[in-house]
């Protein structure tokens, strides 16, 4: 395979295939041969999954954890676009939030979880309103940008074709900015997922990351354990490709990279 | 032929006229003169160039024309009416990124007709997609198409307003030679058949002399008239007559000492 050439149909499934294939197999005789009794080999992590879907537990944990994503990067996605716009388009505005939000912006999710718990008390708002400030935050800078970083020349064309300032924002900014706000929304999907299992650790007694917590406190089964993260693995892989789509659609593919 | 000149320019009406406009730019706390004193008048229908040293300030001047600038001191008028900022009437031709990457070609060019009927902006996009030459790339987009395609979609984008005068900041430069001639060719013929105001910026004499009317050269900064200078050779104009090179050669002195000046 040349840097240049166009790799083969074949090729695409191969080799990714193969790299997980040689990394089960590590994982395999590792721990046959290290004669591990607490870490689980393959084989017992497919059979525990497997009991779990028997017992319907696995999906509704499932269910769980991307109906609080849903509902707290909604939100963060519903409250931050316009206000990222607001903040790009309008210096008052910048003025007056951007030095706000680059204070709280660095803090992490994780450290909210005491005030989350004061605020929201045990439950699912707390988990959400995690999942909210770990994605609201990327999802406002990435709008801001996009706006300040919109050419002049569009502006320009805009004022001279006659459009108000209303019309220059929705006819102009936005749809050139759109492409800088997929990347952000996407960048902070990939943060909610993150934050759901971290928040359901703590908030909450249902979700993948409940999963994970519970099955290593109640009688240390760490074939469930690596179980539920090889699902969250694979949850967050088909939620990113999905999201990737997106960029794929017409009036917004000039804005990315071109992939061959 | 001076004489024909004048009297061909004063028996049309004035289109534009520019009175004493002096231009500025802020900064540091310091002032810097860019526009020195320019007095223009240009008649409807005409093809002006402004040629001078790259940096000399034609392109401040053109967006001082086109109300994206106000001037430090002087005014604009456009039909007797004082310019006073951008205004669909008279659109702007940019040098290269233009377009809207979002749109397709159909969607650029019907951008800013949206008080028009469907059928009515339907008519008027097949309308410049043709006269562009255009035709079959409607729903392509930007990115697809070469670089002298997007000047030409810009181009009918700014016809489709149906401008009385159009403003075009070296609208060739970023293209290549080839792709440059055909394109001048394309503009005069467009030109011909819609018989707008056309101010073309160029840094190059030979666009210059191929397309204008008249040729305005302005000195280095500040930028101040060197000279305006008729060029009474009818359409097609053949580059390797003598009264063209005539024409040519005029102007490069003029630009060799506005270079010097």
């Amino acid at each position: 395979m040349t840097r240049f050439a166009k790799p083969n149909a074949w090729e695409k499934f191969f080799w990714p295939l193969l790299t997980a294939g040689l990394l089960l197999a590590t994982w395999n005789y590792s721990v046959k041969w290290s004669g591990t009794q607490v870490f689980p080999s393959p084989l017992s992590v497919e059979k525990g999954m497997a009991e779990l879907l028997r017992h319907h537990v696995l999906w509704a944990d499932i269910a769980d954890s991307l109906r609080r994503v849903a509902f707290g990067f909604g939100t963060a996605a519903l409250l931050g676009v316009p206000f990222g716009l607001a903040l790009g388009w309008y210096p008052a505005v910048h003025q007056v939030f951007n030095p706000l939000i680059q204070l709280l912006r660095p803090i992490s999710p994780i450290a909210w979880i005491p005030v989350a718990i004061v605020l929201f008390g045990i439950g699912d708002h707390a988990a959400t309103f995690l999942i909210f400030l770990g994605a609201f935050f990327p999802i406002v800078v990435a709008c801001a940008s996009g706006v300040s970083g919109v050419p002049v020349i569009y502006r320009r064309a805009a004022r001279n074709f006659g459009l108000r300032p209303a019309q220059i924002l929705t006819r102009v900014v936005f749809p050139a900015a759109l492409p800088q706000i997929l990347m952000g929304l996407r960048l902070a999907f990939g943060i909610a997922w993150l934050v759901v299992v971290a928040a359901e650790m703590i908030a909450v007694d249902s979700g993948l990351g409940f999963l994970i917590i519970d099955s290593r406190n109640s009688g240390k089964r760490y074939d469930l354990v690596v179980g539920a993260m090889l699902m969250i693995g694979l949850i967050g892989l088909a939620l990113d490709t999905a999201f990737r789509r997106l960029e794929k659609i017409r009036s917004v593919q000039w804005g990315f990279r071109d992939e061959y | 032929m001076a004489a024909e000149a004048i009297i061909s320019a004063s028996s049309r009406n004035a289109k534009l006229r520019m009175r004493n406009v002096s231009m500025a730019f802020e900064r540091d706390g310091k002032s810097i003169p860019v526009l020195e004193n320019i007095n223009l008048e240009i008649s409807d229908g005409e093809f002006i160039c402004l040629v001078g040293p790259s940096g000399c300030g034609k392109s401040t001047l053109l967006n001082v024309m086109g109300g994206f600038i106000s001037p430090t001191r002087g005014v604009v008028a456009i039909d007797g009416e004082t310019v006073r900022g951008p205004d669909p009437r008279r659109i702007l031709v940019f040098q290269d990124h233009g377009v809207f990457p979002w749109l397709t070609v159909e969607g650029n060019i019907e951008f800013g007709l949206s008080g028009l009927s469907r059928a009515e902006r339907k008519e008027r996009v097949a309308h410049y997609v043709q006269m562009v030459r255009l035709q079959g790339f409607q729903h392509t987009y930007p990115r697809d198409l070469s670089g002298g395609m997007n000047q030409r979609l810009q181009v009918a984008r700014a016809l489709a307003m149906n401008p009385d005068v159009l403003y075009l900041d070296e609208p060739f430069g970023a293209l290549d030679a080839i792709t440059r001639l055909m394109m001048r060719q394309e503009l005069l013929r467009i030109w011909q058949a819609e018989r707008r105001t056309v101010i073309f910026v160029t840094h190059d004499v030979d666009e210059a002399v191929q397309l204008a009317d008249r040729i305005v050269v302005l000195s280095s900064r500040p930028a101040k008239i060197q000279d305006v200078h008729s060029v009474d050779i009818p359409h097609p104009r053949n580059i390797s007559s003598s009264r063209y090179l005539e024409h040519r050669d005029h102007l490069l002195t003029k630009i060799g000492l506005a270079y010097s000046a």
